[in-house]
């Protein structure tokens, strides 16, 4: 319990924990709105702002270099609107265009940066791979006024966001400001991304932006559910990074906190009821097997067909004859059995029990329901 | 009587490329209108500059006499139903729901009173019992109808549709029309983007076909005719029967 107890724990965690769930939330817009990489060329085109920031006012306050980080940030966004608007540069390539020029201004300044005769630039390369342990309480405070700012706006907006990230157009139709509201929304994603760039750093600051909210998908079909799990997720995979990298091990704190991320990401696409592998392949497996078993039932019902009385006995041989595999037809024969729909007659005999007939007159009947849908 | 909507010289480009060229058009009160033309033909891009989606280069619109800035309460709108993703983490209800943002204006939530109007539309397009569903679990005709239901709580005078009829079952078709007739029962208009030409006499009463320019516009018994098929799809409908000829 010496999270409780030690401040600069306390400080780590919390800060953590508001940049996790922070980038949760707007991250899961991103995510719906197919924009998981634009978060990732914002926060890539942040490195340049922070060292201007820097240059120009000599200060090292968060609040200061977050501004400076936003600006850039933001002016990318812009710039790929712009190229994508304007030239047959497509958006990707216009996205993985501005993140590399930016980046690259960004690395130069900083490298100009650690050679100029100031007393304090150090640290701000920290910002590349993130510092957890440098965050003080003036930081965590400026992160929770701008992530409550974020969030308060978030639920504002809620079904003007949800109506923008599903359908514009319409949007547009009922008359809704949906081009300015497309921008607010951009602008609390750059927040949410500026938030944490100090303790994640710009290098991995999209996972935080597309992990959580991925892995939050999995689990549920409301979007308000899953913006709380992307914000859960967020936190969690926040608050055991930055403990982990602050404590004992010395390792930066970004890749530390994208490896929780993970470690959830991988437990959900794997695990998560419905949506998941695991369940996905039960299922494909169990409705192969219902597929299998029927059709076993459906041939004794057409060989029962020819028949005045429907359940006559038939050989294990001429069942076996309308079926691929031969070997399995016994096995199925002794599962259906089991379900009641047919019975052993004879020491190769088979025959449907009325239980059975009803369920294959079932069966025809919904086939042909499923083909006029 | 006043036309439900007057477009006028109604010009778009992409670039330098025309998509719809000049386009005149004239829709009464009270009718059912297909606009029909071949693939490319800019039968979508015209939906959407009369409804300011796409930025036009010339031209203006008037609903109902006014122009569409002041009447956008008056007008519902049917997109294609690939042009959203299915997959998004929402339900029936909820998509529904969303016909009456407009109406409920900033910071108010969907009430009870909103969810019964929502209900009452899910009713009249057959899909009550599917309100709490996710809406990827929803086949092709049912993701139509989503989207029929969302336009009929907005109540609007005058409705434009998007291909309602693209790819449904025929129970579906057959739900949607009845739908178009009671709407055009209570005096309201609808102009739908059709591709079958074949039911375009049994289904509308005013047609417009449309390549770019406008081929001719006006009642379904006048100009739904052979000569101008050919004008607007080439020689390509030599197998169509027109009214002249069935």
């Amino acid at each position: 319990m010496e999270i409780l107890t030690d401040y600069t724990l306390r400080t780590v965690a919390l800060g953590a924990l508001l940049l996790g769930a922070v980038s949760g939330a707007l991250g899961t817009f991103a995510v719906l709105r197919r924009q998981s990489l634009l978060g990732d060329a914002i926060s890539h085109a942040a490195l340049p702002g922070i060292a201007i920031a820097f240059l120009v006012t000599g200060s090292k306050l968060p609040l200061v270099l977050m501004i400076g980080a936003a600006l850039t940030g933001w002016l990318a966004t812009l710039l790929v609107m712009q190229v994508t608007r304007n030239t047959r540069i497509k958006y990707d390539s216009a996205l993985a265009l501005m993140l590399s020029v930016f980046f690259g201004i960004g690395l130069v300044l900083l490298t100009m940066l650690q050679k100029m005769p100031y007393a304090n630039q150090a640290g701000l390369d920290s910002f590349l791979f993130g510092q957890a342990s440098s965050l003080v309480e003036r930081d965590v405070v400026t992160m929770a006024f701008l992530g409550g700012v974020t969030l308060l706006a978030t639920g504002i907006f809620w079904k003007e966001f949800k109506l923008l990230s599903f359908d514009t157009d319409f949007g547009t139709s009922l008359g809704l400001p949906m081009q300015r509201l497309d921008i607010t929304l951009t602008t609390l994603l750059v927040i949410a991304i500026v938030i944490g760039l100090q303790t994640v750093g710009v290098v991995l600051m999209s996972a935080m932006i597309i992990a959580a909210p991925a892995a939050a998908r999995q689990w549920t079909d409301r979007l308000g559910v899953m913006v709380l799990l992307a914000m859960a997720f967020g936190a969690v995979s926040g608050v055991l990074g930055a403990l982990f990298s602050a404590g004992t091990s010395k390792l930066p704190t970004g890749p530390t906190i994208v490896l929780c991320v993970t470690a959830i990401v991988i437990v959900s696409m794997v695990g998560a009821p419905k949506r998941g592998l695991l369940w996905r392949t039960v299922r494909k497996h169990r409705s192969g097997r219902r597929l299998r078993l029927s059709a076993v039932l459906m041939d004794l019902y057409a060989l029962a067909g020819q028949h005045e009385e429907r359940e006559h006995p038939h050989a294990l041989a001429a069942i076996e004859a309308m079926h691929p595999r031969t070997a399995q037809v016994r096995h199925k024969l002794l599962a259906l059995a089991e379900r009641g729909f047919v019975v052993q007659t004879g020491t190769a005999e088979w025959a449907l029990t009325p239980a059975g007939i009803r369920e294959a007159e079932h069966l025809l009947k919904v086939g042909a329901d499923e083909e006029t849908e | 009587m006043q036309p439900a909507i007057e477009v006028r010289d109604l010009t778009v480009a992409y670039r330098d490329h025309p998509v719809l060229w000049d386009i005149d058009l004239t829709v009464p009160a009270g009718v059912l209108m297909a606009i029909v033309g071949p693939n490319g033909a800019g039968k979508t891009t015209l939906i959407k500059a009369i409804l300011g989606l796409v930025a036009s280069a010339a031209g203006q619109v008037l609903i109902l006499g006014q122009p569409y800035d002041k009447q956008r309460h008056v007008v519902g709108y049917v997109p294609q139903r690939g042009s959203v993703d299915w997959d998004f983490p929402t339900s029936v209800l909820d998509v529904v729901l969303m016909g009456l943002y407009g109406r409920l204006g900033w910071l108010r939530r969907p009430g009870r009173q909103e969810r019964t109007q929502a209900m009452d539309a899910l009713v009249q397009v057959g899909m009550a019992d599917l309100a709490a569903r996710q809406i990827s679990q929803l086949s092709g005709g049912q993701q139509q109808r989503v989207f029929l239901a969302r336009a009929l709580v907005q109540d609007a005078d005058v409705y434009f549709m998007d291909e309602p009829l693209q790819g449904v079952d025929a129970t579906t078709e057959r739900a949607i029309i009845a739908l178009l007739r009671e709407l055009r029962s209570r005096g309201k208009t609808v102009l739908v983007v059709h591709h079958d030409l074949q039911t375009v006499p049994e289904y509308f009463d005013q047609i417009m076909l449309l390549n770019v320019r406008r081929i001719a516009s006006g009642p379904v018994t006048d100009v739904f005719t052979a000569e101008n098929l050919r004008l607007t799809y080439g020689g390509r409908v030599g197998f169509l029967k027109t009214p002249e000829t069935a």
